[in-house]
Parts: structure tokens; C-alpha cells; sequence
């Protein structure tokens, strides 16, 4: 082993213990609430069609990019209460906060909404904090967090029309909504509190159940903690007939720039009797960057793709 | 090149102008688009620039050569450097040597960039040691402080020098500040 491998190992030994003790937290938490642990392959042959996640190959199958499509076939088949924690793939996504190789806890609630699994990820992010020894008043990167709840929640709408001068949910621009939730949202955010942004173009959410009432807006939200993104959450569409014609609209897109998709027909199929439920993707190794106040993904995990 | 191979260092033309590549930030906003935020320098000018990229953008990626030289001497409106390995002889103009030509003199060791066989960025050494050839004692009311006096240079360049430095001193200059830092030697 190399000296600056073994020096860069030991640096880092109290975040992975950190790590270690966030991973333990996270399945006694959903493990007193009855939650079901499954285990989906990381080797499939069909992943959702999203033009912005480019996945790795593995002979003519994929490696994972989310345990969505397998979890949703679980609940479809009458699990009610299952979370994981999956290694996931995306290829090309490398930076201070993101490696291609990442992972990441799912959990899904039968009979919930976006909101309930909102209620979940603000108990489990306080228990968490709790476990590590802050309390409600967590520390990162030299500013204070308050964790009370209930979060400050504020809609895309209400963000965009604020800080960036239009709204998205009336007239969408997809380039526009990117750079402008980067350069004009995001840094709007308190750094004193987390903040819930809610209520998507419903463009930005092909797997999200419609508002009722609402037809443009997705029930979709995303937790930012410390400039963070931290998780997002879906009241998940279960309309086999709407989630056909969104997965279309999208496979036309990536066909026109020369990607190649797979149509999960199982996946459909299958939603066909799942229930109304919410769900929820939180990175977990952006969550342990928090609770043991690391600035890069770096510090949280041994090998980096770049160090293997 | 595509945007998702572009690190830092990478050097890359915009409007046919070659840039090094800074910094790179990649951000990924929920499920939308990677972005990514370059730094870049302008490899002529110097000046910096930043710039918004997006995955599925393309750059040009420009081949700059890096080549240890040494300085030789001015010719006319040209400073003529020498290539350490091949021994070939590189002239600069003096508009692309700028102020830096003031820390020259027979020998310096100095890196020089070179896009399509043109040399196009000239990196001096941190430090020199330069002789101080005429002091403010006798250059004409060139006192700069109390302590601090004009000093002229071998090469041409006048530096503030502390008032006991002498004609004939060796000195130390910082390159990047053009400021003295020690005494070295008569």
C-alpha cells in the first residue's frame, strides 16, 4: 500500500466510523417501525428512460441506477412498508458531491402520500442526528443547522416567481429550470435550516403522481440540508396509462440524441396493482457528509473512482 | 471533446483562442442536467473567464506542449529562448514577454508553452538573482520611502531596494511582484 494511500485512509477513519454508525442508525430506525429490508439486483436488464442519468452497461444488461422499478414491483405485489440501501451507477457523475458509484436508501409507504414520506425523512434525519450527538442543533462546515420541526417548505413555484422572476409550472424551460435552480434557488436557501422544495413541473418527475386538481404539477419534493441535496420524494404514479405516455414523451427525447433505452415493460405491467404510495431516494453518503461535517464525498467513502 | 472528459488542465479552444482549464465544478441539480462550471485562462491574454457548460456539450480540445528553454538574448524586437532538449532556438516578441522580459538576463531557465508550433506562454522562475548595477545614490531625487531606494537592474528593470544595497550587489526578486527579497552577494 502506498504511503499517501494509507495516510488518506487514516485522515478519513472517523468519517467511516461515522459512516458505519449512520448505516446501523438507518435500519434501526425503519427496522422499530416494522419496515421490510429487501435486497434488488445491482444487475438489471431495464432501467426507468431519464435523459439526464446515463447508466453503465454490463453485457447487454445495466447496472442499476435506482431500486425504483424492482422496489415499485415489490409493492405491487402487496409489500406495504420495504426500504433498502443499494449501491447505484451513473456514469460521468463525479464532483464534490457525487461518484459514479453511490449509495443510496429507498423506502416505500403503502397508502402514503409525498407528504407522510416527507414526515419520515425529517424524523429520520433528526433520529440520526440525535444517534451522532447534536441533537437539534446539527454542525456543519462551521454553521449551525436547526433541525426542529416541522422544515420550512416552499413550492417550486413560489422559489422561481421570487428569486429567479418566472414560473416554470406555467411556461417550462428545462435548461432554463437547471441553471436557474443552481445559480438562483439553491443559494437562496437558509444555511441556518433545512428547506423542502415542492411541487415540480411536472416535466421534472416521470415517475411522480400528478397534483389532483393540478394536471402541470408533480407531487415531487426535494430536501436540501447545508447546501446539500439530500433526498427526493414522490407520491408515486401508479397509473399504467400515464406512466406509458410520460415514459414515451421521454424515450422520444433520448432517442433524438442517440440514447439507447429499454422499455421496463415488467415494471408497467406490474403497476398496474400497485398501491397508492409514497417513496423516496436519499443519498446516503451526502447524509454522512453531514453528520460528520465533511466538504467532500471524498471524505466519506474509502475509494473514490478515481483512487481504485 | 466531450464536456464529461474535460478536467482541469485541459486545454481547449473558444473563438480559436487556446484556454486552460482551471477549476471544474460539476453540479447535478435533482434529476436534471449535469452542469459544468469552468474556470479558464486565456493562454494568450491571461485574463480569466468562467463559463457554463452542459452535459452533451462539446469542446475543442487544443494540444499545448509544455518545453523547458533557456533565455539567450534580445534580437531586435524578439527575445530568443533556446530549447533545452533540442536545442532549437524560439523567438517571443517583446509584446508577448511583457514586463516579465525585465527578470531575463544570459541563462534563465524559463517553461514556455507552445500551441501549433508557436510559443504562446512563458513562465519564469519564482525567484531570480539579478545584479543591482546603479543605485538611487546615483539616480537623480529616486528615493521611494525612508528606507527604500531605486535600484537599477542588470537587465534594465528598476526594483525598490532597502538603502544599503550597492552598486555591484546581487539581489533576489520575486517574479510575480517585482519586489526584492534579499541580498545575496557582492
Amino acid at each position: 500500500m502506498s504511503l499517501d494511500e494509507s495516510r488518506r485512509l487514516a485522515n478519513i477513519k472517523n468519517k467511516l466510523e461515522c459512516r458505519a454508525k449512520v448505516i446501523a442508525g438507518i435500519r434501526a430506525f425503519f427496522n422499530n417501525q416494522n419496515f421490510l429490508e429487501v435486497d434488488t439486483p445491482i444487475r438489471v436488464p431495464a432501467i426507468a428512460p431519464e435523459q439526464f442519468i446515463t447508466p453503465y452497461l454490463s453485457e447487454n444488461w445495466f447496472l442499476s441506477t435506482s431500486p425504483e422499478l424492482q422496489m415499485k414491483r415489490l409493492l405491487a405485489a402487496g409489500y406495504k412498508n420495504i426500504y433498502q440501501m443499494a449501491h447505484c451507477f451513473r456514469s460521468g457523475e463525479r464532483g464534490r458531491h457525487h461518484n459514479p458509484e453511490f449509495s443510496m436508501l429507498e423506502w416505500y409507504r403503502a397508502g402514503a402520500d409525498y407528504n407522510q414520506i416527507i414526515r419520515d425523512t425529517e424524523e429520520l434525519v433528526s433520529y440520526l442526528s440525535e444517534m451522532c450527538g447534536f441533537g437539534s442543533q446539527l454542525k456543519y462546515q462551521n454553521k449551525v443547522i436547526d433541525l426542529s420541526l416541522p422544515w420550512p417548505r416552499i413550492t417550486v413555484r413560489e422559489a422561481y416567481t421570487q428569486w429567479a422572476g418566472w414560473d416554470p409550472i406555467a411556461h417550462f424551460d428545462g435548461l432554463r429550470f437547471d441553471d436557474d435552480m443552481v445559480d438562483k434557488i439553491i443559494p437562496h436557501f437558509a444555511t441556518d435550516r433545512p428547506t423542502i422544495i415542492m411541487d415540480y413541473p411536472q416535466e421534472c418527475a416521470a415517475l411522480a403522481r400528478l397534483k389532483p386538481g393540478q394536471k402541470d404539477v408533480a407531487e415531487r419534493a426535494e430536501t436540501f440540508i447545508g447546501g446539500l441535496e439530500i433526498a427526493n420524494a414522490y407520491s408515486e404514479l401508479n397509473d399504467p396509462d400515464e406512466q406509458r405516455k410520460r415514459f414515451k414523451d421521454e424515450i422520444s427525447v433520448m432517442q433524438k440524441a442517440g440514447k439507447a433505452c429499454i422499455w421496463p415493460d415488467k415494471f408497467i405491467e406490474a403497476i398496474k396493482t400497485m398501491p397508492e404510495c409514497g417513496g423516496i431516494a436519499v443519498g446516503v453518503d451526502r447524509l454522512v457528509m453531514l453528520l460528520c461535517d465533511a466538504a467532500s464525498i471524498d471524505e466519506v467513502i474509502a475509494f473514490p473512482s478515481d483512487l481504485l | 471533446m466531450n464536456i464529461e472528459e474535460v478536467t482541469k488542465n485541459t486545454k481547449i479552444l473558444i473563438d480559436n483562442v487556446p484556454m486552460s482549464v482551471e477549476t471544474v465544478e460539476f453540479v447535478k441539480p435533482g434529476k436534471g442536467r449535469a452542469i459544468y462550471k469552468f474556470r479558464l485562462r486565456n493562454l494568450f491574454s491571461g485574463n480569466v473567464l468562467d463559463i457554463t457548460y452542459h452535459s452533451g456539450e462539446k469542446v475543442e480540445e487544443t494540444s499545448v506542449t509544455v518545453h523547458e528553454m533557456q533565455y539567450l538574448f534580445q534580437e531586435g524586437d524578439n527575445y530568443i529562448f533556446m530549447d533545452n532538449d533540442s536545442f532549437e532556438q524560439m523567438p517571443m516578441t517583446k509584446t508577448q514577454v511583457g514586463n516579465q522580459g525585465g527578470f531575463l538576463k544570459e541563462g534563465t531557465p524559463v517553461i514556455i508553452m507552445m500551441w501549433n508550433d508557436r510559443p504562446i506562454d512563458l513562465q519564469l522562475p519564482k525567484i531570480v538573482e539579478l545584479k543591482v548595477i546603479e543605485t538611487s545614490a546615483s539616480l537623480k531625487g529616486a528615493t521611494i520611502t525612508a528606507q527604500m531606494k531605486e535600484g537599477k537592474l542588470e537587465t534594465g528593470m528598476i526594483v525598490g531596494v532597502p538603502s544599503f544595497v550597492k552598486d555591484g550587489d546581487i539581489i533576489r526578486v520575486d517574479t510575480r511582484t517585482g519586489n526584492y527579497i534579499e541580498r545575496v552577494g557582492k
